[in-house]
């Protein structure tokens, strides 16, 4: 019995020199996509835990909050701060997810599958956007689901389908490109349990400084600008824009993301996976090619 | 023979960590090197440089013939790495690890697949093989692990201290996959702290200690470095170690190592068997019982004490974990 020599073994597709092409990138990512996404559907708590905090958010705020938040332009009306409130937990939860690959990426490097994955002859990208993707359909069935809660509660689309879709679109994308933010640090740290606390805690500031929970304007004024252009508050209003969430008299602020929100989230995200796609790329490759 | 490994004055240094000081490597093809050293030598960090996944700071590298730095893909496509850990996923069947490396060493879906299916089959896995990683032993992981580099039969095989942390069971198993793989031509270098695994599978072997190739030989020109045969004595009583001690200093040809609490004593002896019986008749003649006596060629271990002035398993003030943080830096 020989391992080697009993069987010739099947030949690699032939790719001369160490180019590799946008077809091996694309097929060496979804094969990395596949993997994550099989583990995802054998550790279930993930996704549900994921849901846990978001449906909680949707009740708390809700309920508690809801009465003593007054909206500017809203009147009297005790259901326009839920309807305002959905566009800020489908933000917030969509970011959430750059904990899961920064601590998933992380988990990978310590336990040498990063190593394994650096010394074959695969595109240098694609273990992470492998990653990201996985990420990405995660992410879309915690908001579906989400979507479906927020329903119950009395939360509405009342723009039509073209702008819905565009909305979830938005949030989306900004999802995705806060996955590279957590691909960045899951490279960066030495341990799992860094990477998800060292995902999750500049989350907190950045989702509450921001138009997701209360209006700007009921903000000091030092803190005005930050939210205002804050990268998660375009995307928080683009999508109130675009389900028809925020109430009839609702005057945005004048700054500009605010002003063309739907623009301003879909600059944002795009500058965002410019930035730190190159940089975890590179973090990755660092160490060899 | 051509060298399938080639290596020539690497230096790695991690702050102020010279992990490599200078390393020269030749493996011809078809051989097995075995890099010997303890905890912190330099043994992964070359293991790393040459299956790309370092850079080296200085020095040159060819595997299968190609530059490790400046055509790391094609050396990539060449070669099969088996780490320190076994670096397989704990929430993928035996099967889709295997597949997925399959995939991503560039094998069609069914290749990979039909190629999955054979390497369970010879790794004694193929029952295993729809069950989760997860609920492996650490026999059938490490099994994993190298079927996992041994995909595409690749011509150069790395492996990083395969048997650490197996039990001699699994032990004496892997070392007969091994011998079997190299069987089939497979040009390996493989790095441990076991002395025995050095001797046992390398056909020539590297001691390394602090970055730098200290030695290296064959099992039997290193053994024959530290001085050749040994006569050991264990004496039946406590008492009798002064007066044994004294025979041993007058007649063998080097300084007695004693060991108190086995009452084992020993002395390098060149003159063999000869002397093993004069120090039989002068033991014999003081009245000193003898509960066992021997002459023993000299392990590896003695090599490297005569080498380093210390033990293989000795930490030489280094962490265990010395060149896992070195690595960190790099990541």
């Amino acid at each position: 019995m020989s391992i080697t020599a009993q069987e010739p073994s099947p030949k690699p597709i032939p790719r001369p020199g160490d180019r590799v092409s946008f077809r091996q990138s694309w097929r060496d990512s979804m094969v990395v996509a596949k993997r994550n996404l099989l583990r995802m559907l054998r550790i279930p708590e993930v996704v549900i835990f994921g849901l846990v905090q978001p449906i909680m958010f949707v009740v708390l705020f809700s309920y508690v909050f809801g009465g003593s938040i007054t909206l500017p332009g809203a009147g009297n009306d005790s259901g326009a701060y839920r309807e305002f409130l959905m566009g800020g937990i489908f933000a917030q939860t969509v970011t959430f997810a750059t904990a899961g690959a920064s601590a998933g990426i992380a988990e990978d490097m310590q336990k040498g599958i990063i190593d394994r994955f650096r010394s074959l002859p695969m595109a240098r990208g694609a273990v992470l956007t492998g990653r990201t993707f996985a990420d990405l359909v995660q992410t879309a069935v915690i908001l579906l689901v989400l979507a479906l809660v927020a329903l119950l509660v009395g939360w509405r689309m009342r723009e039509g389908v073209v702008d819905a879709v565009a909305g979830f679109g938005l949030l989306l994308l900004l999802g995705y490109a806060f996955t590279w933010i957590g691909a960045l640090i899951g490279l960066s740290v030495r341990t799992p349990e860094a990477a998800t606390s060292g995902g999750l805690v500049w989350l907190f500031p950045l989702t509450f400084v921001s138009v997701a929970f209360v209006p700007s304007e009921n903000m000091p004024s030092v803190l005005q600008p930050v939210a205002e252009w804050n990268p998660f508050s375009a995307t928080v209003l683009a999508a109130r824009e675009l389900f028809g969430n925020l109430p009839p008299h609702y005057e945005a602020p004048d700054a500009w993301p605010m002003q063309h929100p739907a623009l301003a989230s879909l600059l944002w995200s795009i500058l965002i996976i410019a930035v730190f796609r190159t940089l975890a790329v590179r973090k990755y490759k660092r160490a060899a090619s | 023979m051509p060298a399938a490994i080639y290596a020539e004055g690497l230096v790695k240094t991690f702050g102020d960590v010279r992990a490599l000081d200078g390393v020269d490597i030749e493996v011809p093809e078809g051989s097995v090197l075995g890099l010997l050293g303890p905890n912190g030598a330099g043994k992964t960090t070359a293991v790393r440089v040459l299956t790309t996944l370092l850079r080296p700071d200085s020095g040159r590298a060819e595997v299968a013939g190609f530059d490790v730095v400046t055509h790391p893909g094609e050396v990539r496509r060449s070669i099969g790495l088996s780490g320190q850990f076994a670096a397989i996923d704990d929430y993928l069947t035996g099967r889709e690890n295997l597949q997925m490396v399959g995939q991503l060493y560039q094998l069609t879906a069914r290749d990979a697949r039909r190629r999955a299916d054979a390497l369970l089959e010879r790794f004694n896995l193929a029952d295993a093989g729809d069950r989760t990683a997860k609920t492996y032993s650490g026999g059938m992981r490490r099994r994993l692990d190298l079927a996992a580099a041994l995909v595409i039969s690749p011509p150069v095989m790395f492996m990083d201290e395969p048997t650490t942390g197996l039990d001699p069971r699994n032990r004496m198993a892997l070392w007969a996959v091994i011998e079997e793989l190299v069987a089939g031509g497979t040009t390996l270098l493989l790095t441990t702290q076991y002395l025995e695994e050095a001797d046992h599978l390398a056909d020539s072997i590297a001691v390394v200690d602090h970055g730098q190739v200290i030695a290296r030989g064959t099992s039997d020109e290193l053994k024959s470095r530290s001085g050749g045969d040994v006569v050991e004595v264990v004496v039946h009583a406590r008492e009798h170690l002064p007066v044994a001690e004294r025979i041993l200093r007058r007649l063998g040809d080097g300084d007695t190592t004693l060991v108190e609490h086995t009452r084992k004593l020993s002395v390098p002896a060149a003159g063999g068997a000869k002397l093993l019986a004069e120090v039989i008749r002068e033991l014999d003649g003081e009245g000193v019982e003898i509960d066992d006596i021997g002459l023993r060629r000299p392990t590896l271990d003695d090599v490297f004490i005569s080498l380093t002035g210390h033990g293989a398993e000795e930490e030489n003030g280094t962490p265990a974990t010395d060149e896992a943080t070195g690595e960190e830096g790099e990541k």
